[in-house]
């Protein structure tokens, strides 16, 4: 693991160097991409796993920041502490937060199926135990694991940021796979269709619904793990993802991975543009002005609109 | 209270303060409430002014609780925005009357304090409901909302961050917000210590009673028939975005009176108001009092408070990890609350008696359990499995 790591960081920058240089060369302006990038991969990964719960299950997770804190938190230990390589850590601290998603579930999360509000306020309370409970264990922060891979060759923009939207995508990809090439998620989007005909054909659907929940509790980990390097390690370190991830997830709508992934890149586009003309907060103030107004035109957000146009276009054909 | 021998009008009112959106309307509990007045308004006299300093922080929140008790036990919104409010209203008036100064400044402040956070709630309440945002998207954008407030007025320390001659301060916020006071120079009333509390306690028993007439009037009967079903309301002929719109403007305003309180009482205004953990704090308090009821919300608020206050004092780092131990067994335990809980138990056991009434509690606690235990796959065998799945196994 740790040579391929290598590898990867010998080669990556160099090939994304030329490309860049290339593509700098002929006016194209590069800094603004990466920005670009870099917000895309931000909304896209912190909302992954509050969209995923949402959108198969209808349970607002209120606990999705301490979600991708606790993923954070598994990669920083297990590097630091354990001395694991980075990507060994960063698949365990997914793999951890998808199995306590999993406890959760169970014992929790499911009493308070169709008390969608409850489910919330439950999921904030578990939110807040999460943050202070990781304060009292670990202390105010934990020691950084410092970002991989230096800054892109001839930029001042860290590679690994960079690198984030194509995991983005890749976590994306994963996503759709699972969820509609599988038997898993067939049998789980069946359950969230109709659960009492799922059930009537043999489908498990408690577990389908664990299963979902880990799998949603999972992905947040896993953004914690992918932040872990270039994020200050801090408890509260959840909240910096929460404006954008209940932004995208308002304005994606109900279908789940074309909505984050539509979501993301508009969200992404304006989050770029407004932050690195105004700073960060007139950003967040672009996202939820966005929001707003997307919900005011497109009740079904984002999702609605491409569901509108794919009918219009069928009924074309 | 509600004695055969009062005076028609006094009756009048009664009848208005009663009805069955309330859970106290019998005359053993009004002649409960009176005996708990008394005892409020007696407690600067037993403990002193600065205990009742301390105390009429719970009473301006109390009014914060019945807020949300309003929008959401009421209405079915869940809205985490009430803090926002709360905020903007304390932080105008801040504004405003160290601008103006004087008693005269801090009288004209008020209004317009709460105008503020009316006009807030009247804003954002419009583009929610109208955009027909519904449910938990309207849960998420007030929080959203609430959130990055905390984010604008924590980078606000600049010195081009100014109003007037107040500096907004960022994270320290503004200080030297004076005591209370109304009137004109020379002839003004300030507030502070028992004189506050008294004040504080009187607006909010105003509030509460006038909360109790709104829910139990035939505005109150559209409230929660929107929180039983909303579209059979618009099918029966209801504006029902017009009635969130009004209930949420109203309890935005509530919150407002609240928040100028909660600035009058800690002589400054800082960020914190519009913290996480802030804006949770009022649904822990709902949530533990009884959602559906007013009495229970303010009930609730007290007791949080009271025990926030003791771990702050001594164990400060477990008093988060308090707040949300209390939040989840609540909504697990006691879902309606600890006040309609009582009411409840009350009920139960002066229909069953004492001993029958236990045996049937015992049994019924057992039940759950064991069902508990059973979704939870412990101990059992395959001839008991959850019911979700007797249909799967043939």
């Amino acid at each position: 693991m740790t040579s391929g790591l290598g590898a990867t960081g010998l080669l990556t920058p160099l090939f994304i160097g030329d490309v860049l240089g290339g593509l700098d060369s002929i006016g194209v302006p590069v800094t603004q991409l990466l920005q670009m990038a870099d917000s895309i991969a931000f909304i896209i990964l912190a909302a992954i796993g509050l969209t995923v719960i949402f959108g198969m299950m209808g349970v607002i997770n209120l606990a999705h920041g301490e979600f991708i804190m606790m993923g954070a938190y598994i990669t920083t230990l297990s590097v630091n502490v354990v001395g694991l390589p980075l990507p060994v850590a960063m698949i365990l601290g997914a793999l951890g937060t998808a199995a306590f998603g999993a406890i959760i579930e169970r014992t929790i999360v499911r009493r308070l199926y169709g008390r969608l509000l409850d489910s919330m306020i439950v999921t904030f309370g578990l939110g807040l135990i999460l943050t202070q409970g990781t304060r009292i264990i670990f202390g105010n922060s934990l020691q950084s694991i410092g970002t991989p891979f230096g800054n892109v060759p001839g930029y001042t923009y860290s590679a690994y940021r960079v690198l984030l939207l194509f995991a983005a995508i890749a976590v994306l990809g994963g996503a759709y796979l699972v969820f509609t090439r599988t038997e898993f998620g067939i049998q789980a989007r069946a359950t969230i269709q109709d659960a009492e005909t799922a059930r009537t054909m043999g489908v498990d659907t408690d577990r389908m619904y664990t299963v979902t929940f880990a799998i949603g509790s999972g992905l947040a980990g896993l953004t914690g793990a992918l932040y872990a390097p270039s994020a200050t390690i801090v408890p509260g370190m959840g909240q910096s993802f929460l404006v954008e991830s209940f932004v995208t997830v308002v304005t994606g709508g109900s279908t789940v991975l074309l909505g984050t992934t539509l979501a993301g890149g508009v969200l992404g586009t304006i989050d770029a543009i407004f932050s690195n003309l105004y700073g960060n907060f007139i950003g967040q103030i672009a996202l939820l002005i966005t929001a707003i107004i997307v919900i005011r035109l497109l009740p079904d957000g984002l999702t609605g609109l491409a569901h509108t146009i794919r009918d219009k276009l069928g009924e074309r054909q | 209270m509600m004695d055969v021998t009062l005076p028609p009008r006094l009756k009048r009112i009664g009848n208005k303060l009663n009805g069955p959106n309330t859970l106290g309307n019998s005359r053993a509990f009004w002649a409960a409430f009176a005996v708990g007045m008394i005892v409020m308004v007696a407690y600067p006299l037993v403990r002193g002014s600065y205990a009742a300093g301390q105390f009429s922080l719970f009473l301006a929140y109390g009014l914060l609780a019945l807020s949300l008790s309003l929008i959401w036990g009421y209405t079915g919104i869940l809205s985490f925005g009430q803090v926002a409010f709360f905020g903007i209203s304390g932080y105008t008036y801040a504004i405003v009357s160290l601008n103006l100064g004087g008693p005269l400044g801090q009288t004209v402040a008020l209004p317009v304090a709460i105008a503020a956070a009316t006009l807030s709630a009247f804003v954002l309440g419009y583009f929610m409901f109208y955009g027909g945002v519904q449910d938990v998207y309207v849960a998420i954008l007030t929080l959203v909302v609430t959130l990055v407030l905390e984010t604008f007025m924590a980078q606000t320390a600049g010195s081009e961050w100014s109003i007037g001659t107040v500096a907004l301060g960022g994270f320290n916020g503004i200080p030297g917000i004076r005591n209370f006071a109304l009137g004109v120079e020379g002839a003004s009333i300030s507030l502070s210590g028992s004189g506050f509390y008294w004040f504080v306690l009187g607006i909010l028993l105003l509030a509460y009673l006038g909360a109790r007439v709104l829910v139990n009037s035939k505005y109150g009967y559209a409230l929660v028939a929107i929180r039983e079903d909303a579209e059979r309301t618009a099918m029966l002929g209801y504006n029902v975005k017009r009635v969130k719109l009004a209930v949420f403007t109203l309890s935005g305003a509530l919150a407002g009176l609240g928040g100028v309180l909660y600035a009058t009482w800690g002589n400054y205004m800082d960020p914190s108001v519009f913290s996480l953990v802030f804006a949770t704090i009022p649904i822990v308090w709902v949530t533990l009092g009884g959602r559906e009821s007013l009495l229970g919300a303010i009930v609730g608020t007290v007791i949080i408070e009271r025990l926030r206050l003791w771990f702050s004092v001594n164990a400060s780092e477990f008093a988060i990890v308090f707040v949300g131990v209390i939040l989840m067994t609540t909504v697990l335990l006691v879902p309606r609350g600890i006040l309609p809980g009582i009411k409840d138990s009350y009920v139960f056991f002066s229909k069953h008696g004492i001993r029958d009434g236990l045996e049937r509690g015992r049994a019924t606690i057992q039940t759950r359990i064991r069902a508990w235990l059973e979704s939870l796959g412990v101990g059992q065998s395959d001839t008991e499995t959850p019911p979700s799945s007797e249909v799967v196994r043939e």
